[in-house]
């Protein structure tokens, strides 16, 4: 039993950063309908820049807080340079331009900062949580930092102006022009929310895998199936996939006899595929009801 | 009484297809004035070009500002309140939301509110829905909160867009009642895109027959209402 309860926790606790990478896929394909492959390579830049500043000397805590405004204003930058002039283009010409951003971060990334493995300190220590077996600091501290997130986001989008301009404009653009939304911006601005997320789950998952540029390559693809899982269409349900998958995951690699570390990751891919062959639209995407 | 809505020379392009052959037209303040035509004669592209979104050129002026360099975002802001055809529903947000979008550009947070009430008490049905997804009103309750969520704005000019399109004879009625006390009450100048011409002209000061992206008559609706030979020949009643 306690086994079951501490695989289901650790689940939740590495689930969270899958839900983190689900919900920077949802939000930009929601504002652009493109999945962008670079947001790994975007959040492992981030959790670079957060250890090249507590190099210099900045506390943790600071560094976090600059890393998140820094990742927000180059998600930003990305959006109005790169993505912006190809809004009109085919999907192809999109997806080619996804690959070059993966490509190019990763590069820059590994040459200011070569390819060693780096060692990224945790703000929450590696003890017990609460003196108890079940979970240790960092996982605790993952599993809140996420949760003080959502709840964030949620706020945001639910109930301030920004939020409400920022669903219409990605929901249905055409009319939000007509009520006065820069639906441009608002696309920006989903775009410097989901580096920011994506920031955040770099550094909390740094001190996890340790810091390299290709750290978050595995990440990313738990963090896709987890969107896909919960829908694309849902951003709450995005974080539940999340979720689900880092639990699927640890379970199976615990109670499936011979999968071990090597076949959990397939296992509970398949597992996704078997619920989409049975609900397309993943388990809390949205049917739209509309009458005409 | 002055110009509010000043079109000259009005072309629009879609593509290479030139969709508007020289459009003008003025509108009154404080009139209501009908844009009648078959299908496909321009109707929805003469609005669509007041509000930027297609290709064009010529000049619009508003108040005597000049629309064509202002995008559709900015010009909305000068109070222009555009509803579109299809009524443009916010149809995965609940009614009340829609109706916040309709202010979102307005900076006086209390007489939102205040506007909201208003609207509740204009349109009873939206009240009793108002945390309701959009998308599943009925399509005559989906045409007043349009009309509510562009009331929103304070709009000096609205556009509507085929109004009646898909409802019951019996709500356009309503509908257009409604539109008649705005015009009325709030002083809202009102242009009225439509395919149903007769109730039209009984609701409009004002009219214009447009025809393969030409004008082909205008003049007080009463006096095109009146003339026989346009009615058949054009308005087909």
């Amino acid at each position: 039993m306690e086994l079951l309860t501490n695989q289901i926790l650790a689940g939740i606790a590495t689930g969270s950063i899958y839900a983190c990478m689900a919900l920077s896929v949802v939000m930009i394909y929601q504002a652009i309908d493109h999945l962008n492959f670079a947001q790994g390579e975007m959040a492992t830049f981030s959790a670079f820049v957060a250890w090249q500043l507590m190099q210099w000397g900045i506390p943790f805590w600071p560094c976090f807080v600059l890393t998140v405004i820094i990742s927000f204003a180059a998600g930003v930058a990305i959006e109005r340079g790169l993505f912006r002039p190809l809004a009109k283009a085919s999907v192809l010409t999109n997806v080619a331009g996804f690959i070059a951003l993966f490509a190019i971060v990763n590069s820059v990334t590994g040459m200011t900062w070569d390819y060693t493995i780096k060692e990224f300190p945790s703000p929450f220590g590696s003890s017990q949580f609460l003196r108890s077996e079940l979970i240790n600091s960092h996982q605790a501290g993952m599993i809140g930092v996420t949760s003080l997130l959502l709840a964030f986001l949620y706020c945001f989008l639910g109930f301030t102006k920004v939020g409400l301009a920022m669903r219409a404009a990605v929901s249905t653009p055409e009319s939000a022009k007509l009520v006065g939304i820069n639906v441009g911006w608002m696309v920006a601005l989903g775009w410097g929310l989901a580096s920011s997320i994506g920031a955040v789950a770099g550094m909390l998952i740094a001190p996890v895998v340790f810091l390299e540029p290709n750290m978050m390559g595995g990440i990313l693809v738990y963090g896709f199936a987890g969107a896909v899982l919960g829908g694309l269409s849902s951003p709450a349900g995005a974080v539940l996939g999340g979720i689900l998958v880092g639990v699927f995951e640890n379970l199976i690699g615990t109670y499936v006899p011979g999968a071990g570390n090597e076949l959990k990751l397939p296992i509970a891919l398949a597992l996704i595929i078997l619920v989409l062959r049975f609900r397309p639209d993943g388990l809390f995407g949205r049917n739209v009801v509309e009458r005409v | 009484m002055s110009d509010i809505l000043e079109v000259r020379e009005l072309r629009a392009y879609y593509g290479q297809v030139q969709a508007l052959h020289g459009i003008d037209l003025s509108l009154r303040e404080g009139s209501v004035t009908t844009l009648l035509g078959a299908n496909g004669a321009g109707k929805t592209t003469t609005l669509r070009s007041i509000c930027n979104m297609v290709r064009f050129t010529g000049a619009i002026r508003f108040d005597g500002i000049e629309l064509s360099t202002r995008s559709t975002e900015r010009l909305v802001r000068l109070g222009i309140a555009h509803v579109p055809q299809g009524r443009g529903t916010f149809t995965r947000m609940t009614v009340e939301e829609n109706l916040r979008l309709g202010a979102i550009s307005r900076n006086d947070e209390k007489a939102v509110t205040g506007d909201i009430d208003r609207m509740y008490a204009h349109f009873p049905k939206l009240k009793e829905r108002r945390s309701q997804q959009a998308g599943t009103l009925s399509g005559g309750e989906q045409q007043m909160l349009a009309v509510a969520r562009a009331l929103m704005l304070r709009p000096r000019l609205m556009l509507l867009d085929e109004p009646s399109f898909g409802l019951a004879p019996l709500i356009v009625r309503d509908l257009f009642a409604i539109l008649a006390r705005i015009n009325r009450e709030d002083k809202v100048t009102i242009m009225v895109v439509e395919q149903n011409a007769e109730l039209a002209l009984e609701l409009a000061s004002d009219a214009y027959v447009i025809e393969t992206g030409r004008i082909v008559m205008s003049g007080p609706a009463a006096e095109i209402a009146g003339n026989e030979d346009i009615r058949k020949s054009y308005l087909g009643y």
